[in-house]
């Protein structure tokens, strides 16, 4: 151990500088690149422009998602915008030399989800990717940043890109969450405390009994939604969990370079006694199913809460705050969240739409059938999970529900696709952002919730607590 | 790659108030189906400044007295959400050159820096005597000093901050970094041969 104890994030950063720019910031090596068509190829065009290569193309990787219809599999799309985006990102990665999981390759499915599920992502690594949810990588001890396309285009040119440090936040969450209560919730939970914008300026090192004990898709879920809560990279430190679900996947070590790289990463975990900027704790039994009642994700509740009241607010900010979501989600005050009327329920996301999630939800629905009225959509989050669904029934227990099993692509999570809402449908959903119009209508109304209470409400009708329902204990 | 040194912003303002403005609302997601940045300058705020129905609701930046803005004030955590660069392309594409906020978000804050976009942080007191006096005159000349990290407007001014970093980028005319890093080449594979990850694979 080296004398003065480091975070994974100093060290991850140490290894991977270049030097100091001119302007203080360093050039920072991005050793694993992710690409999708919606953030690419106006980089890829500035490349051409300014007649440059993709520096290290065997270090980049694309998939399609944000656009992909994910109920019309044949080409040309309907949407003629999508198949040029498609056909772009095609041309770029052919050109340039670039891996691509094209849905014809049996690997395509969301970039957060395909990076982990090939091996790509990897401890003790930097990842960038033109998407702010790229922190999902973070649960394997990666640092992982949302980028911008002209950084898109620096790390394609130069496999870096210019950034200061950040300070780390230690979230520490001890104990064992109580039954009916997921991954998600401990996000939500979070970004209530914090706010939307407490963790701008850090990253966030999430630790603790509860995530120790978590599998790798619950890290997953929660270093997901980190930028919701302002914070542009979270992680979890490296350990036997992450070493066990990378063991054998695609892009993994194998043989004698397996045992080196597991000692490599190791060293890269946080030492003891390091410092953190800041530290918070949160026990894991104040952690009750939460959900959303406002247009950001910071404006969470417990299922058993009553919806803010305006006339209750503390501050003048709060206040309107407070009256500006409400008038949008057309909710009363006051009033219990539970029992809203929904109109929509989605299954899936880069922050839900893995393998456990349709699994959990499958449990409990089956022989359960989704509300008369109620449009309900199953989308998984890649091929891989879509075709393991598929093996082990979820996708026929679902269907007999009432939900729409789909292809895998981002869907209604941001509906750049044909999945939207219409008009102001009310949508129980289990992806990562309630802003105004996210879901495609520019009136449409977001709750942010676990996958479980997405069931729970897909089977009422309205905005239910999964443990009644499901008679979880 | 010789940049233009951004020292100061002059021009009229626009203050679009709230908290919170994310990018899905700066430019939502359905207008980034496109390969090129081009024309995304007319769908900044869409939803905000059109009813469902396509009816203008008389956002500030269409006043016509607004016209021709380059600085927009705002509120607090502005450009929070998405990472989408098309969301500073939109603001820099409607002839805005400058924005003046409590704060910004991370990865928006960064996205317009490299587009050579100032972002300034002043006080919401402070960004309240700015709007006010805008809205009593909407000519006024507003100057964001970069260099001086004031704005000022119709001889008052008031103090702003900004990362040491971006301010340095934007004044020396080195906000877009590319240059740069391609300078760094030999040092990038240098680093890059000491972590086994990167080596091809065999």
């Amino acid at each position: 151990m080296s004398a003065q104890p480091k975070s994974l994030f100093q060290k991850v950063w140490e290894a991977h500088s270049v030097r100091k720019l001119a302007n203080g910031q360093t050039q920072l090596l991005i050793g694993t690149h992710l690409i999708h068509e919606v953030t690419s190829p106006q980089a890829f065009g500035m490349l051409r422009d300014l007649g440059l290569k993709v520096l290290m193309p065997h270090r980049t990787f694309a998939t399609v998602d944000h656009i992909v219809p994910t109920n019309e599999l044949v080409e040309p799309y309907k949407d003629p915008l999508a198949q040029a985006m498609m056909d772009e990102l095609r041309k770029n990665c052919a050109q340039f030399g670039v891996t691509f999981f094209d849905r014809a390759t049996g690997k395509q499915g969301i970039v957060h989800i395909v990076g982990p599920e090939q091996g790509i992502t990897q401890p003790g690594t930097t990842i960038a990717c033109g998407d702010s949810h790229t922190s999902t990588h973070g649960a394997f001890g990666a640092i992982a940043f949302g980028i911008g396309t002209s950084q898109v285009r620096d790390v394609l040119a130069t496999q870096t890109m210019a950034l200061a440090p950040l300070k780390v936040r230690r979230i520490e969450v001890n104990g064992k969450l109580r039954p009916g209560v997921y991954a998600k919730d401990v996000i939500l939970h979070i970004i209530r405390l914090t706010g939307v914008n407490g963790g701008t300026g850090y990253a966030y090192e999430y630790a603790g009994s509860t995530f120790d004990g978590f599998t790798m898709e619950e890290r997953m879920t929660v270093c997901n939604m980190s930028i919701e809560g302002g914070a542009r990279v979270g992680y979890v430190n490296p350990d036997e969990t992450t070493f066990a679900y990378l063991k054998g996947r695609p892009y993994s070590p194998k043989g004698a370079a397996w045992d080196e790289a597991v000692a490599r990463w190791k060293a890269y975990a946080s030492d003891p006694g390091c410092h953190y900027d800041d530290v918070m704790k949160i026990d894991a039994a104040d952690i009750a199913p939460t959900v959303t009642w406002g247009i950001n994700p910071g404006q969470g509740i417990s299922i058993n809460e009553t919806i803010p009241d305006p006339a209750k607010a503390t501050s003048a900010d709060e206040k309107a705050g407070i009256e500006e979501a409400l008038a949008y989600m057309k909710l009363p005050a006051g009033a219990p969240i539970k029992g809203t009327k929904i109109n929509v329920a989605f299954l899936g996301s880069c922050t839900n739409g893995r393998l456990s999630d349709f699994r959990e939800v499958a449990k409990f629905i089956k022989g359960k059938k989704v509300a008369p009225g109620v449009r309900a959509i199953a989308v998984p989050g890649s091929q891989i999970v879509a075709l393991q669904c598929e093996k082990e029934g979820i996708d026929k227990v679902l269907a007999e529900a009432g939900f729409e099993w789909r292809a895998a692509g981002c869907s209604m999570c941001l509906a750049m696709n044909p999945d939207k809402l219409i008009g102001d449908e009310l949508c129980a959903s289990s992806s990562n952002r309630n802003f105004k119009g996210r879901q495609g209508s520019i009136t449409g109304r977001t709750v942010l919730m676990s996958p479980v209470m997405v069931a729970a409400a897909a089977v009422t009708g309205q905005v239910a607590d999964a443990r009644e329902v499901f008679s979880v204990n | 790659m010789a940049l233009e040194k951004i020292t100061q912003v002059a021009g009229k303002a626009v203050f679009v108030p709230g908290n919170d403005i994310d990018t899905d609302r700066i430019i939502p997601a359905r207008f980034m189906k496109c390969v090129t940045f081009d024309g995304l300058g007319e769908f900044l705020f869409f939803d905000v400044r059109h009813t469902p129905e396509g009816v203008p609701t008389g956002h500030p930046i269409d006043k016509p007295e607004h016209k021709g803005a380059k600085i927009l004030l705002s509120g607090a955590n502005f450009g929070c959400g998405s990472s989408r660069e098309h969301a500073p392309q939109a603001i820099h594409k409607a002839g805005f050159r400058a924005i003046v906020a409590e704060n910004f978000a991370e990865i928006f804050f960064g996205n317009s820096t490299t587009l050579g976009i100032p972002c300034v942080n002043a006080s919401r007191e402070d960004i309240a005597k700015v709007a006010a006096a805008i809205e009593k005159n909407p000519s006024l000349e507003v100057v964001v000093d970069v260099e001086k990290l004031e704005v000022r407007f119709g001889g008052e001014s008031i103090k702003v901050t900004q990362r040491d970093s971006a301010r340095d980028a934007l004044v020396n005319g080195r906000w877009d970094a590319i240059g740069e890093l391609l300078d760094g080449k030999p040092q990038v594979l240098e680093t890059a041969a000491k972590l086994p990850y990167l080596a091809p694979a065999a």
